[in-house]
Parts: structure tokens; sequence; C-alpha cells
């Protein structure tokens, strides 16, 4: 049976009107666009363009047609005094994403027309682009990917004669096959694209910090740190790693103190790095997420600085810019180290200094200590823990509120906090007592993936600690944390957390949810290291293999250029790749007929095989005989079965092969 | 268009025949293959592409790598959706011409097949006659476009040029291919408006006597010998005398002959349109008549077989 498709006749100057599907499929991708700007829209007005998606398909679909302009314009007013009223700018990241996402619903209140459709659906793309400006995490890119099958469905849809009469399923199924076949093409320009080393205008600034470490320290201030689970780092050792004891990563020193937060010195900070004595032990490398701080991570003590970093007096490092997008350095570092065996005068000064009139009594209770040791600073520190360690101190991260003076409140009244309180607490009694002492942050701990070989650093594992300077030894660390609640430093913020928090601590020690957890930070690391941070530094560095030390942009270009070129070529190849019709004897067939051709005889037209055969023959009377059993074989191999037999198949292939023509010069 | 325009287009069309118009008279079936198959980006595909190069300029500045590679995706799509459009194409068979019947001036109907041996090819779009048709061709199901094409004059009507065209699966990309079929469609001539009767045929004697029919034709005084069943009674009465029914029977429709020869002083195409009117008028009256021309002698006849052969004949006189 045949079947016929009437073909739909229009006249080419007014454009069609969009069918149900197409218009369907467009809403889903502007659904799909909001889906991945919810995340960082204010919720209100996400439900609301929902609501305005929603009400439009809807009207539509029981045959409403475009909306006025009077709904339009107010509408599209409203939109930008929302955005601005709320983020009190147009421009920057988050309004400007929220106002294009704003402007896209709205564009489907006058999608009416394949134009329309086609517009929509790029800018749509571009929407799509910009959520990963946001978080470009596996899931997060995950998702925006699968944003693109709609929106590519869209346009096929568009094209299409008769959408409706197909299901969903069949219109969404062949797009996935296409962008599936678009990655080789797209992976290849991905690793040769020349990456640019400076950015041509200025990267987007965070409107909102996100949480991590912060440059000041106030007791009690960085509870919502140390709940939160994403990860901060991750580390990975060359050889054995570190016990959990020594996985201190510092970040900040604080030595200033005003009674109520601490503070890095920023003209000390300037200084050249102290001097160290200690050999590198552990070789690691980091892979830093997002801070938009300059300040790195590194593993106490560093030995040297990492690259594209340099080292300040405290021995903490700091980036040239800020960490704005994953990073990843080498460092190294020791645990036996004597760092800063003399300090000077200002130093000195610095690291005693405190606020007046803060912690009186902390201040008595130091000198107490003072008086009873004396010069011996060691004792004194150990006094200090002991305090801590039998003073009825509890570890919780919900502590009671301090009021105005923390110290004294704390050591007097509350007694219940978490490691900042505590490294805040014990360098104030250190300094009232005369020894030079200053907070460190930064991680400590972090979680040891089997799987994948490394450290997780969650921003959960932040920590605070602190530092005395000892005559003879220099700066040694002290965790009165870790006198509190010794897990919290021998297995790390989670157990600490669990053993404070039954409930939270129960479910993340469940064995499966551990495990997948465990799978699914391996993916996300690959995908950290593998695509984002594959930077300008690592494209250089890539041809090394084959003896490009170096690979300049135009290097790439040209690789990017040829490489695309063989691909296309091959999908070219793919392209105008034909099947040839008909078997094994049909194509011998016409292998002859192009030998006979080259002769003069060329098979005409619906002309039959023996009436071309009796032609040739004629025309070529050497061949008369040759030509006659030819005919014979085809005529029997082709009508006297259903399938031809194979040994006459061969048998005809033979001749074919045998016969020789010569060119007539006519 | 500006001349420097026009020039090109000149220039195109005389190095490149089958990229315009310019294409040559070739028989139907017609192959597409990819050396008459042009491909261009549409519109869309330009401004598409030009977002494309903004968001990989972004990507690149913020070094957003997950950017970078969806935007190096829809890049590789759109290039396959070249290739894909090449291959909605590639391979199509355009043949099957059937033609109406259509007097000059009138306008007729043109169906063409086009058939696809492998892969199903979505929205081919064919223009002719400054309409654009849609179809879908299936492998092994030929699918018919059909139109109608004005018509000036009698004889041969070669077929337009015809753009074969897709924009499928993105609209990103248009191929296309021009057919210039060398297979014409015929066309009648245009029947005169008004004018005579054919002449009367020849040595047909008793023309005009009436014969004894069903039908009445007048009244008149009786004669002796006249049937007495045609006598009007009733009319009778109201008369001094008798009164007959004269009745006669139509005339059976005389078979026309038709002559080239016959008319005279009329130029060529004054008497092809005679004999065309005449030929319809015998057609629709169910006359039987013959036709003879200078070349050629269609015997009586009648029927549709015999009306094409006349309205061919005539059609095709120089």
């Amino acid at each position: 049976m045949t079947r016929f498709r009437l073909s739909l006749s229009r006249a080419p100057v007014d454009e069609p009107v969009l069918a149900q599907r197409p218009f369907d499929l467009l809403c889903l991708t502007m659904a799909s666009v909001l889906v991945v700007h919810a995340l960082h829209l204010p919720w209100w007005l996400t439900l609301t363009l929902a609501l305005v998606l929603t009400a439009r398909w809807r009207q539509r679909r029981t045959g409403g047609r475009n909306a006025p302009f009077w709904i339009k314009l107010p509408l599209i007013g409203l939109l930008l005094a929302v955005v601005i009223s709320y983020y009190g700018t147009l421009f920057g990241r988050e309004p400007g994403s929220a106002f294009a996402v704003g402007l896209l619903v709205l564009k489907m209140l006058e999608s009416e027309h394949r134009r329309d459709a086609r517009v929509a659906i790029a800018f749509a793309c571009f929407g799509l682009m910009s959520a990963l400006l946001f978080d470009q995490g596996l899931a997060a890119s995950f998702v925006v990917a699968l944003g693109l099958v709609p929106a590519v469905a869209t346009l096929r849809s568009v094209e299409e004669v008769d959408p409706q009469s197909q299901p969903l399923r069949r219109q969404l199924l062949p797009v996935l096959i296409t962008l599936l076949a678009a990655v080789p093409l797209a992976a290849f320009a991905f690793v040769f694209v020349p990456r640019l080393s400076s950015p041509l205008w200025g990267a987007p600034t965070a409107d909102k910090s996100i949480t991590g470490l912060s440059d000041r320290m106030a007791p009690g201030e960085m509870a919502e740190v140390l709940t939160d689970d994403t990860p901060a780092m991750r580390v990975t050792f060359d050889g054995t790693p570190p016990m959990n004891e020594s996985r201190y990563f510092r970040a900040y020193t604080m030595t200033n103190f005003d009674g109520q937060s601490w503070s890095p010195d920023y003209d000390g900070g300037s200084r050249a790095p102290g001097t160290l004595e200690g050999e590198a032990r552990f070789n690691y490398e980091i892979t830093l997420e997002p801070t938009r701080q300059r300040v790195l991570p590194v593993m106490d003590m560093p030995v040297e600085a990492p690259s594209d970093a340099r080292l300040r007096g405290d021995r903490t490092a700091e980036a040239d810019h800020p960490v704005d997008e994953v990073y990843r350095y080498h460092a190294s570092a020791t645990t036996d180290y004597r760092l800063d065996a003399s300090i000077d005068d200002r130093q000195r000064r610095q690291a005693l200094r405190l606020p007046d009139g803060v912690g009186p009594h902390a201040r008595e209770l130091a000198a107490g200590w003072a008086s009873q040791y004396g010069n011996d600073h060691l004792a004194i520190a150990r006094a200090a823990l002991t305090m801590f360690h039998d003073g009825g101190f509890r570890y919780t991260l919900a502590p009671a509120p301090l009021g105005r003076d923390r110290i004294d409140d704390f050591l007097f009244q509350t007694r219940e906090g978490f490691c900042e309180h505590f490294s805040s607490t014990f360098t104030f009694l250190m300094r009232a007592a005369g020894v030079p002492a200053r907070v460190v942050t930064g991680y400590q701990g972090g979680y040891w993936n089997k799987l994948g070989s490394y450290l997780l650093v969650r921003h959960a594992d932040a920590h605070a600690w602190s530092e005395v300077w000892l005559e003879g030894r220099g700066w040694v660390r002290f965790d009165p944390t870790g006198a509190v609640r010794p897990e919290r430093v021998s297995l790390g913020a989670a157990a600490a957390a669990a053993a404070g928090n039954s409930s939270e601590g129960g479910l993340f020690d469940m064995a499966w949810l551990r495990n997948a957890r465990d799978h699914w930070d391996v993916v996300n690391q690959w995908w950290n290291q593998a695509v984002n941070g594959f930077d300008a530094l690592r494209q250089e560095g890539m041809l090394q293999p084959f003896g490009i030390r170096r690979a300049e942009v135009g290097d790439l270009a040209v690789i990017l250029a040829v490489g695309c070129a063989l691909l296309v070529a091959a999908a070219l190849g793919w392209a105008m790749f034909q099947r040839r019709e008909g078997d094994a004897l049909d194509a011998w067939m016409q292998r002859l007929e192009r030998k006979l051709a080259r002769t003069g005889v060329t098979r005409r037209i619906g002309e039959g095989p023996r009436h071309f055969f009796a032609r040739a023959a004629r025309s070529l009377p050497g061949q008369r005989n040759a030509l006659e059993r030819l005919s014979q074989l085809y005529l029997r191999s082709r009508y006297a079965f259903d399938e031809p037999p194979p040994e006459s198949l061969s048998e005809f292939r033979r001749q074919v092969k045998e016969l020789k023509v010569r060119r007539v010069v006519k | 268009m500006p001349p420097a325009g026009e020039r090109i287009v000149a220039w195109a069309e005389r190095r490149l025949p089958s990229l315009t118009r310019m294409r040559r008279r070739e028989p139907l079936p017609i192959q597409l293959h990819r050396r008459r198959i042009y491909i261009v980006p549409t519109g869309f595909g330009v401004g598409f592409s030009l977002l494309l190069a903004v968001m990989l300029i972004g990507a690149l500045n913020y070094a957003n790598n997950a950017a970078l590679m969806l935007t190096c995706l829809l890049g590789a799509a759109t290039a396959g959706s070249m290739l894909v459009a090449f291959r909605t194409l590639n391979g199509l068979s355009v043949g099957g011409l059937r033609a109406g019947t259509a007097r000059a001036g009138e306008l007729i109907r043109v169906s063409l097949d086009i058939a696809a041996s492998q892969r199903e090819r979505m929205a081919i779009r064919l223009d002719v006659a400054d309409r654009e048709h849609v179809v879908v061709v299936i492998p092994g199901a030929p699918a018919t476009i059909e139109f109608a094409l004005p018509t000036d004059f009698r004889g041969w009507l070669s077929l337009p040029r015809m753009r074969l065209h897709t924009r499928w699966p993105l609209g990103m990309f248009r191929a296309w291919s021009w057919l210039n079929p060398d297979n014409p469609v015929l066309v009648y001539p245009r029947p005169e408006a008004l004018g005579p009767t054919p002449f009367e045929p020849e040595g047909d004697a008793d023309r005009g006597r009436p014969r004894a029919g069903d039908e009445l034709a007048s009244l008149r005084d009786y004669r002796p010998g006249d049937p007495r069943r045609q006598i009007a009674w009733k009319l009778s009465a109201r008369h001094h005398g008798l009164l007959v029914k004269d009745l006669e029977q139509p005339a059976p429709k005389e078979d026309w002959r038709l002559d080239w020869d016959s008319m005279h002083g009329l130029d060529d195409e004054s008497r092809i349109s005679r004999l065309a009117r005449w030929v319809d008028e015998a057609k629709d009256s169910g006359r039987r008549w013959s036709l003879r021309l200078p070349d050629g002698y269609f015997d009586i006849a009648q029927g549709d077989e015999h009306y094409h052969r006349c309205m061919t004949a005539l059609a095709l006189r120089p």
C-alpha cells in the first residue's frame, strides 16, 4: 500500500501560525530555563514567572492568541521595577539574569509565529548558558545540557510538516541522538579552543558572598560555615597522606583583636615569610572550589609557595587573583618544623597586644598563671589547655549567645562553644599571661575518600586554632578545641558534631549513603579537574607528549581548524555515503554497464537487459560470444530464482572481470 | 539590486550554472546528488551563529568551561544539522509527471512525484508558481505534489524552473537544488468565444423534412387519409372543421464533418480556435464528428479518446 501525504500549500509571504506541538515544546524550553535559574532567583519571582508561563500555555491551548500590548508593556515595566527594587541595579550577574529570564517568559506572550519561536529559542540557549555562570558543577551542567533537548526539539518541530502527528517521545529522541552525535566535535573544539590567559573584561563579581572562611573571626559567627556540607577543596597526596591529627590547612593568621573579632595583620602580612627549618615531607595537590578570595589554604607548615602565589610573613599563601573558578595548585608541607626562631620587637608587641577593658577576669586568671610559672611559657599554655579540658567546657555548634564581654562571658558564664570560642579565648589568655600568641583559621581534618584516594575537605571542616611563640621553638600550634573534644581533631568535624548532635551525624554515618557520597564526590572531582580546571595553563602543557613544550594560541588554532576539518570531512563522508540499491548481482551488472559505457554502449533508461546485451553485442562484434554468455547468465540468475544462487553470481562476477573492452574512438 | 550585486549574480550564474536557476533542461526523472545540491545558512542560522560567537567569547572571558562546553555542543549540533539538511535532499528522485487537460488561458493541474529509496525525508519543500509545497517523503512511497500552472498558448508548455529545498532539521541551513525538467505538458487551443455552427453535411437529401414523432409541431386542416388518432378532437369541436395534430420527431443529431479547408478567409489560428470550439460543442452535445486537418484525418467517432486525439492534433498545429 502506498501512503500519500497531501501537500500542504501555503503562500510564502505570510508566516504560518505556530502549531500546538512546537508551542508546547517552546513552553517546555522556557520552563527548563526557569528551573536552571530557580536556585538564585528570589522564590517569588520564579513562582510568578512559572504562573505566567502556565497561564499563557493554557490560554493558547484554548485557542487564545497574542496578548495585547496593554498587557505586555506594563508587565515588562513591572519586571524592570521589581528587579531594580530587589537588587538595586539592573547590571550584574544576578539582576541581569533575573531580568533576562523574566523577559524570556514574557516573550512567550507574543510568540505566535515561527519567527518568534526561533528567536525565543536562540535567547533561551543564551539563558541556559548564563545559568552556568552561577554554578558549573557536574549536576548543574548536566541539568543545563538537558535543557538543550526541548530547545532543539522546538526548532525541529517548527520545521516539521505535521508536528502533531507524532508522539512527543519521537520528537525528543532524535534530538538526544543529534546532541550525542555532536559530542565528539564539541569535545574536540572544547579542548582546542584557545583559552584567554586574561579576561577581556571584568569577571563577574560575587553579589552574595559564598560561605567559607572569612578574613575576620568573631566567636560564634562561623556557625553557618560549620554546618555547610559542600566541598571546600580536595587534596591528593603524593605518597601516604598525613594522619588526621596533622591535617591542618592554614588560611589566615589573625593578630589583631578589637574585643569583638580577630583580623589579620595586613601590614605584617607583606613581610617576607619567616624563616622555616624543616624538610618537606608531604607533596600534595589541592583543587580549591571558588572562594572569591585570594588566600589559598595550605597544609601546615608550607615549605614553599604554591605556583602563582606567594607566602606572606605568617606563612599563609596568597594568589595573584581572587579564586573565582576552580583552582588547582601544588604545594609541599612539613609537620616537623621550627618557624620564626626569633621575632623582632614589633612582632612581639603585636602578638601581645590586647584591647583595653576587655576580659578583666580573664586577665586576672592569666596573671595568676604568669606569676605561678614565670617565664615557662609552655607550662602556661599547658595550664590553659588543662583548664579547657577539665573546666566543664562543652563543644557545641549551637552555643548560648555571648554578652558584651565575649571573653569573660565565655570563660565564666556559658562555657560552651566551638573552635572559634576556644581559640579566641586561649589566645587572649596567652597574651594576657605575656605569651606571644595568634589565632589561625583554616581547615582541619577532612574526609578520606578511599575510592578516589583523596581528602575531601568540606566547609564544615573549617577550624580555628592558636599558635604560641615559644622561645627557641618558634610558633607552636596549640589547639584548645582538641582539649575540649579530642574527636574534633582526631576524627573530624562530622564526628565532633555527631557527638553533640546525634540526629544529623547518624544519617551521615549510614554506610550506603557514605558509599554513594563517595562515588558522587569522585565524579564531581573528576569533572572539576578534567573540565572546569582545564585552563589556559593546562592547555599550554597539553601537547607536551607530542613534543610541543608550550602550545601557543596559533598552534592551538591550527590544530583546532585541522581537527574540525577532519571531523567534518568524516561526517561529510557519512552524509555522502549512499547505499547502492539492489543486491550483488545488480552491483556487478552496474559495473558491467560502466565498462560498456566506456565503449559507447550506454544502457538507455527503461531498456531491458536482453535488448541491452543484444545491442552491445551488435556494436562490439569482437565480444559477441562473451556478451551472449553474460546475457544468458544474467537472465538466468535474475529470473530463474528468487535469489541469485551464489555459484552463478560468482561466475557472472568472473566473466564481468574477464570481459576486455577497448575504448572506441568515435 | 545594486549593479555590483547584479554583477555577482551574473558571474555566479556563469560559473555555477546549477547553483542558480540557469540549470539546463533535463529529462525526468531527476536524481538529486551532491553535485547539484547547494546549501547556505538561513537568516536564522546566521543570527544563531552570531549568538554562539557571543556565547563563546563570554565563556572564554569568564573562563567558564561548562559554558564553553555547552557552546561547543550547540555549535557542533548546528554543524551537524548542515549535513542532515544535505542528506535530506541527497538521493531524492523527482519524476512521475502527470498533467490534467486545460485549454489555453485556463490553469493546468500538474503533479510530480518525489521518491526516496532510503530514509524518511522530512519537510521537503518545492517552490513552484509562487507557492511553496511541503511534503514528507517516505521510502518506497513517493509523495505527490500537485500544483496549477497558468497557460497562455496552445501547444507544449514547459514546466517552469522549480526549486526543491529544505530547512530540515533546525531551520539554520537551507539546502536546495534547481529543477528544470525537459518534460512539457500539453495545452489545448483556446476555443473561439462566438462563431457560426459548422457547415451542413453534404449530400443529406432529407434534411429539413419532418419525420413522424411524438412531439406536437402544429395543427392543420384535415386532409383525407390522415390517421384518426391524429385528429385533435377537442379542439375540432370548437372549430368549423377537423383539425389534425401534425406530429414531428426531432431529427437525429447530424454527424459533423469538420474540415480545415472548408473555412475560407481565416488565418490558421482562427481556424484552430473555431475547430476547437466545434470539437468541444460536438463532444458536449453528444454528436459524432470527424476532423480533417492538412496533415491528418480523424475519422468519424465520438468519446473522450477521440476528443483528446483531435484536440492534441489541433494543439500541435504549427
